[in-house]
């Protein structure tokens, strides 16, 4: 089983309620997110292309941040997903300076936090809340184990990409083109 | 041109809008772990040498630097810890993927070897020192007995610690300034540059000073050849690296690093140096203390623009 995400950038608009929802499901503290939407302006005026896109962790498959972490605090679950146990991070902050995608924060009460892709959720059969709550539905949620899942469904017909490659991470985080 | 905005805002402290998640205490250990483990790496090697009466003041002498250093350096490290009192959780694995995990390790016991390697030593700055508990003397005479293998073991912490620090930056393959094989052995010659430095500082023994003035010499060489080949490996590398030695090649880096790492911490203190060993009389202090602070500032520049660097997408 490994979990994955796609956002359609040609589909999002950028209204935040992804980010909106996360914080609300997760009870993130005020002024943090796990989850961000990027907008890209390429070209001059008049000639512009727009890219919006809703960004998170990208629950690698070679995650930098489990290997750096000096007590497994970070550690994968079910999925490939990565997830944090508060219980056991000291709050060094190795991970946070190991993520190429600066996806993970300080939480106020000092261990480090990030987006889990809602596995409380989807280990109840619903979507991530970000996926649930998006207006245009622009986001796939599911296993690429499973050839019927939304998001191997989506990645067979559309090209795509994913964010720094080049790292070494193997991000499951998916970008429609 | 490419303009590229977080719309939803995204302003986590500490991230947000660079990363800034190291404060000054991590530099600070940086620099205090590699000083004990230099001092503690030239106490190790001229005891096994042999040379305990000749160089009194490396064995005997300097080391007393190192635990104190440590302690304050291990001081600094929980400062900058945000989840404090889960802190041991650190002692409960090791984990050899992770520097930081097996770094902790390393540090617990040259901490303990540099106490104990103090407590031998204690006489010769408190002559008539007494240990008052039996156990204690017996403590005493054990580790007496033991004191060549102590020696050893002293030896080789002080280089994985002194190798450590710098390849817990280079781990990091997110920082682009941080990720270069290069920093493992940088930061090793610039913690024995400071060690060495602070021997000639502390010695009254004309031979013995000469002696750690061509060691400081001949690893200060090292160090400014190691600076060089990693800008060439930079220079040579992708993009993103290209940019990160661009932080200390015109950015906003440049002028603290070429000034007070590289002119004042290195080439100064080694012309002074070998004016010194050509017979002019140079005052150790100014070449000492240069080395020390350029160690210092190598630690703090380092950090800092380290986490500027990143990856561009």
């Amino acid at each position: 089983m490994r979990y994955a995400m796609a956002v359609d950038t040609k589909k999002c608009v950028g209204c935040s309620d992804c980010v909106v929802a996360c914080q609300t499901e997760n009870d993130v503290p005020i002024g943090f997110c796990r989850d961000w939407v990027v907008e890209v302006i390429d070209g001059t005026y008049p000639q512009l292309e727009v890219e919006i896109r809703s960004e998170r962790c990208n629950q690698c498959e070679n995650p930098p941040c489990v290997r750096c972490c000096p007590t497994g605090a970070s550690h994968v679950v079910e999925g490939g997903v990565v997830l944090v146990k508060p219980n056991k991070c000291i709050g060094c902050g190795a991970c946070i300076a190991s993520c190429p995608y600066d996806a993970r924060y300080p939480h106020p009460k000092g261990y480090v936090d990030k987006c889990t892709f809602c596995i409380h959720r989807v280990r109840l059969g619903m979507q991530p809340a970000c996926v649930a709550v998006c207006p245009t539905k622009c986001m796939y949620f599911g296993d690429l184990d499973d050839p019927n899942s939304d998001v191997s469904r989506v990645l067979k017909k559309r090209k795509f990409k994913t964010l720094i490659p080049e790292a070494g991470t193997k991000p499951h985080l998916y970008f429609l083109i | 041109m490419n303009e590229e905005l977080i719309i939803s805002g995204r302003e986590n402290p500490m991230v947000d809008p660079q990363l800034h998640i190291w404060h000054w205490p991590i530099p600070l250990y940086l620099f205090l772990g590699g000083l004990a483990a230099g001092v503690l790496f030239f106490a190790a090697l001229y005891y096994l040498l042999g040379k305990e009466e000749d160089f009194r003041t490396a064995v005997r002498r300097v080391p007393f630097l190192a635990p104190a250093a440590l302690v304050i350096g291990l001081a600094a490290l929980f400062i900058d810890l945000r989840h404090k009192a889960y802190f041991w959780q650190l002692y409960t694995t090791i984990r050899l993927e992770s520097p930081m995990s097996w770094g902790a390790w390393t540090l617990l016991v040259i901490t303990t070897v540099s106490f104990i390697w103090c407590a031998l030593h204690i006489r010769e700055f408190f002559p008539k020192w007494d240990w008052r508990y039996n156990w204690l003397k017996e403590l005493e005479s054990f580790f007496n007995r033991y004191k060549r293998p102590l020696a050893w073991v002293m030896l080789v912490f002080a280089i994985i610690t002194g190798v450590y620090t710098g390849i817990l930056l280079s781990a990091f393959n997110a920082r682009p300034l941080w990720n270069t094989s290069v920093l493992g052995p940088l930061f090793l010659a610039s913690g024995l540059s400071a060690g060495a430095a602070s021997v000639v500082l502390a010695s009254k023994n004309k031979h013995e000073r000469l002696l750690f003035t061509k060691i400081d010499l001949i690893i200060l060489g090292t160090e400014l050849f190691l600076i060089v080949h990693m800008f060439m490996g930079f220079l040579a590398s992708t993009q993103v690296q290209i940019e990160a030695a661009g932080l200390f090649l015109g950015g906003p880096y440049t002028m603290v690093f070429w000034i007070f790492v590289v002119m004042l911490g290195i080439i100064i203190p080694a012309i002074l140096d070998l004016m010194e060993l050509k017979g002019y009389h140079i005052p150790a202090v100014i070449p000492g203390l240069l080395v020390i602070m350029g160690s210092l500032v190598f630690r703090f520049v380092f950090v800092f623009a380290g986490q500027v660097s990143r990856w561009l997408y």
